[in-house]
């Protein structure tokens, strides 16, 4: 009975979907307010009854009812309790279903905290969202049930595949769902602008705090799906430009991008027109991953159940949105005024530069993912396009924007002084040269490329500290006095500080661990000692050792350093007997930023293991980047002229303003 | 500056990026993809020493050797021809004899191949779709996935 609950509170929710859809879009163009505000109570009344269903899905999981088809197919009765409630979504129909879940959260949010968003733009906005709930809610519907049930129950369920019982798949799906479904509101926003035919700086205001959330979670689902399989895979890896990565890193950059110009529009109603089309574009993305990790056209650890007619169907939903959308572009936005003017040389212009080179960017990637698809469509010839691609398309076109970062927060707006901005910037332009220096000091012509990529990742850094102190003018008016700026400043200046903070930090973990990394694959024997970047590893012996739903061979590694026991690793082989499948689970040692990981290969007959080694300085920069880049985002949503839905001391009037700065 | 020699300012970096853009991809398209081909393929198409392929087949049975130092030799298959395959690292962890796989690397002059990465399967059902497509065409494809434990 439980069950058919989920799947009933699933069909309401499509026909409420179906009503949002229509209703309050109506209310809208006819200017009746009575329809207008069915919207909000709608929009909520969605998230319970899919939260509902939702929580029956995991409920089922929760007591092994394995008359649930998708129970049966990813469960076990012996998983332990932490795969129970991840598994929920660690297949294809679970995962729909939290993908549709926390698209109506976000309706439910945009119900919520926009009060102070005009009505009909409002009733809009959550309509369009109620096209894409009413559209994702038939696809579960149709072909993707997960509430189908078995008529004789089996007693033991087929587990889940071993590469996701992990930790990661509690973490990485919800954040990257997050992300992904985040970037359906600032869509919402731009389709509905387009409908009503009005636009203004307002607007832009309303959409980045959302934009802004989604690209925090995006950017933590992101570091986080590398963290998990860097550690998981046994590979060493943490990117591998895999189409799957690609699906999910194009809206990021294309939401990068929205970030940067919904500021130019905020402050100076420029770049309207484009800032719409890039909302679409950036929603757009997030349908094509979804498309290809969810239709089975790649195949990867990803997809979870090839099935052509649920490959067709998203792909019917894709063209339908992203059709349509760019159609009432076309058709709609030559109504929308173009905004302000400025000089090439300003903070509009940097933000220009910086979309430009973004969307090279995501079109270059864009290309390389889609590329082989596209030639075995039609040519049937099967190519791979991996790293050396990416590396010459995309790296050349992301280091004229790094080196621009640190530029464009000093330019004024209108029209700015190149000369001022590089003077301010001449510290940090020291600093970058003396890390660069100092790298290629110690390691010399051994890597030509080392020095210039650590100077390039300081010089970001730096350059965002430059600009925070700049704003202070600490050097200036003395310490205190600056420090009492510094406390005064708003909080969006700590978060574009953090923002491109973070992007240095990440590019130094890439650069160092890239360039100085040490890797090692031997045969070992109980009792021999190998050396690792000043670390003496021996190698002691293999043991089995019994999980609750695998077995497991465990290596075992002592550490030293200089003679001394510092630590032991244990990475280990595991098999789980109801798939029958190995897994390779790492060992990795932490210090401070770098990282020692050890993975076990074959075993011999004769008791000797193939050995796989690396030594990663600074490895862990590149996911702390990622964080401090997420800080960042966060401080710039809690400004105080960004704040959703904070209650305003005293309302209108402020809309057209800026605060000088 | 007026306003048309703003906009056309803007409009020409604008070309310059997107144009570099376009000629770094085009290159890239040219030099720096890498083709999918069967043992038959290079019998066949006799592609040159040094040249980067993806290889992909069944690995025969019997054909896998180790030596020390993690080096492994073993023959890639799709049943009409074969290729001797050479690789040191650590193989995936559903690397079996008689199952799919699919490596990357460089045809050697004495036309043995030399693999600097290997991919298997995902997870037991999964053969590599190439892989796949390459048996069916060969006519020795037995069923989709679930039996190919």
């Amino acid at each position: 009975m439980i069950v058919e609950t989920g799947h009933f509170a699933l069909v309401l929710a499509f026909v409420l979907a179906l009503i949002q859809s229509v209703v309050p879009v109506w209310g809208a163009v006819t200017s009746d307010r009575r329809l207008m505000e069915t919207a909000a109570p709608v929009a909520n009344a969605l998230f319970v009854l899919v939260a509902l269903s939702f929580a029956v899905l995991t409920w089922a999981y929760l007591a092994s009812d394995f008359s649930v088809v998708n129970v049966w197919e990813n469960s076990h009765s012996a998983k332990p309790l932490i795969f129970k409630i991840s598994g929920v979504w660690g297949n294809h129909e679970g995962s729909m279903l939290l993908w549709v879940l926390i698209l109506v959260l976000f309706g439910s949010l945009v119900a919520l905290f926009s009060g102070n968003v005009p009505a009909p733009l409002r009733a809009t906005v959550l309509g369009v969202q109620g096209w894409i709930t009413a559209a994702f809610l038939l696809f579960i519907l149709a072909t993707s049930n997960p509430f189908e049930r078995i008529p004789q129950a089996p007693i033991e369920g087929n587990d889940l595949n071993p590469l996701l019982q992990d930790i990661g798949l509690a973490i990485h799906p919800p954040l990257l769902y997050l992300g992904y479904v985040g970037f359906s509101i600032t869509f919402a926003f731009a389709v509905a602008a387009l409908i009503l035919g009005r636009i203004d700086a307002a607007w832009a205001r309303w959409v980045r705090p959302w934009a802004l959330l989604a690209w925090v979670f995006l950017t933590l689902g992101i570091a986080m799906g590398s963290y998990w399989a860097y550690y998981e895979l046994g590979w060493g890896g943490w990117w591998f430009w895999d189409p799957v990565e690609n699906a999910s890193f194009m809206p990021w950059l294309a939401g990068t991008a929205l970030l940067h110009s919904a500021i130019v529009m905020e402050k100076r109603e420029a770049l309207k027109v484009w800032t719409v089309l890039l909302a679409i574009f950036t929603f757009s993305l997030s349908l094509l991953g979804t498309f290809l990790v969810r239709s089975g056209v790649l195949t990867s650890v990803h997809a979870f159940a090839v099935d052509p007619e649920r490959g067709l169907f998203i792909l019917v939903i894709l063209c339908i949105f992203i059709g349509g959308s760019f159609t009432l572009y076309a058709w709609r936005a030559p109504l929308l005024k173009q905004g302000g003017l400025f000089a090439p040389i300003s903070r509009e212009g940097a933000l220009v530069l910086n979309n430009l080179f973004l969307t090279a960017a995501t079109v270059s990637v864009l290309v390389g993912t889609l590329y082989p698809l596209a030639l075995e469509a039609v040519t049937g010839e099967k190519i791979s396009v991996g790293a050396p691609f990416f590396n010459l398309t995309f790296g050349p076109l992301m280091i004229p924007l790094l080196l621009a970062i640190p530029f464009g927060p000093l330019l004024a707006w209108k029209r700015g002084d190149l000369l001022a901005a590089t003077q301010r910037l001449y510290a940090a332009f020291g600093v970058a040269l003396l890390a660069a220096l100092a790298v290629f000091w110690a390691w010399g012509m051994r890597q030509v490329l080392a020095p210039i990529g650590v100077g390039l990742a300081v010089w970001i850094m730096a350059g965002a500290v430059a600009e925070l102190l700049s704003r202070t003018r600490i050097t200036e008016i003395g310490l205190s006095r600056g420090l009492s700026r510094l406390v005064g400043l708003p909080r969006s200046a700590f978060g574009t500080m953090l923002g491109h903070f973070g992007v240095g930090v990440t590019l130094l973990g890439i650069v160092m661990a890239t360039a100085f990394q040490t890797e090692l694959v031997r045969t070992v024997r109980p009792g021999d000692t190998f050396d690792m970047a000043g670390y003496q590893l021996t190698f002691t012996g293999i043991a089995p050792r019994q999980g609750p739903n695998y077995t497991e061979q465990v290596g075992h590694l002592v550490v030293r350093q200089g003679g001394a026991e510092i630590a032991a690793m244990d990475p280990s082989k595991r098999i789980y007997p109801a798939r029958g499948m190995p897994t390779t689970e790492a060992s990795i040692l932490t210090f401070g930023f770098s990282q020692l990981y050890v993975s076990l290969g074959e075993t011999r007959d004769d008791g000797a293991v193939d050995i796989r080694a690396y030594f990663k300085p600074m490895i862990t920069l590149i996911w702390l980047g990622t964080l401090v880049m997420s800080i960042g985002g966060i401080i710039s949503i809690t400004d105080r002229r960004l704040r959703v839905g904070a209650p305003k001391p005293a309302r209108a009037k402020t809309a057209g303003l800026s605060p000088a700065e | 500056m007026t306003r048309k020699q703003r906009r056309l300012t803007l409009i020409g970096i604008a070309a310059v990026v997107l144009a570099s853009a376009a000629g770094l991809i085009l290159y890239a398209l040219n030099d720096q993809i890498v083709f999918f081909q069967t043992p038959t393929d290079v019998v066949a198409k006799q592609i040159p020493a040094g040249q980067r392929i993806r290889l992909g087949g069944l690995v025969e049975d019997g054909s896998v050797q180790r030596s020390d130092d993690a080096k492994v030799s073993f023959r890639v298959t799709d049943t009409a021809n074969t290729v001797a395959v050479t690789y040191v690292g650590i193989l995936p962890d559903l690397f079996r004899e008689g199952q799919g796989v699919v490596t990357e690397g460089i045809v050697g002059p004495d036309g043995i191949f030399r693999a600097d990465s290997v991919l298997a399967k995902h997870d037991e059902n999964y053969v590599p779709k190439e892989v796949a497509d390459a048996l069916k065409a060969q006519g020795v494809w037995k069923g989709d996935g679930a039996s190919a434990q």
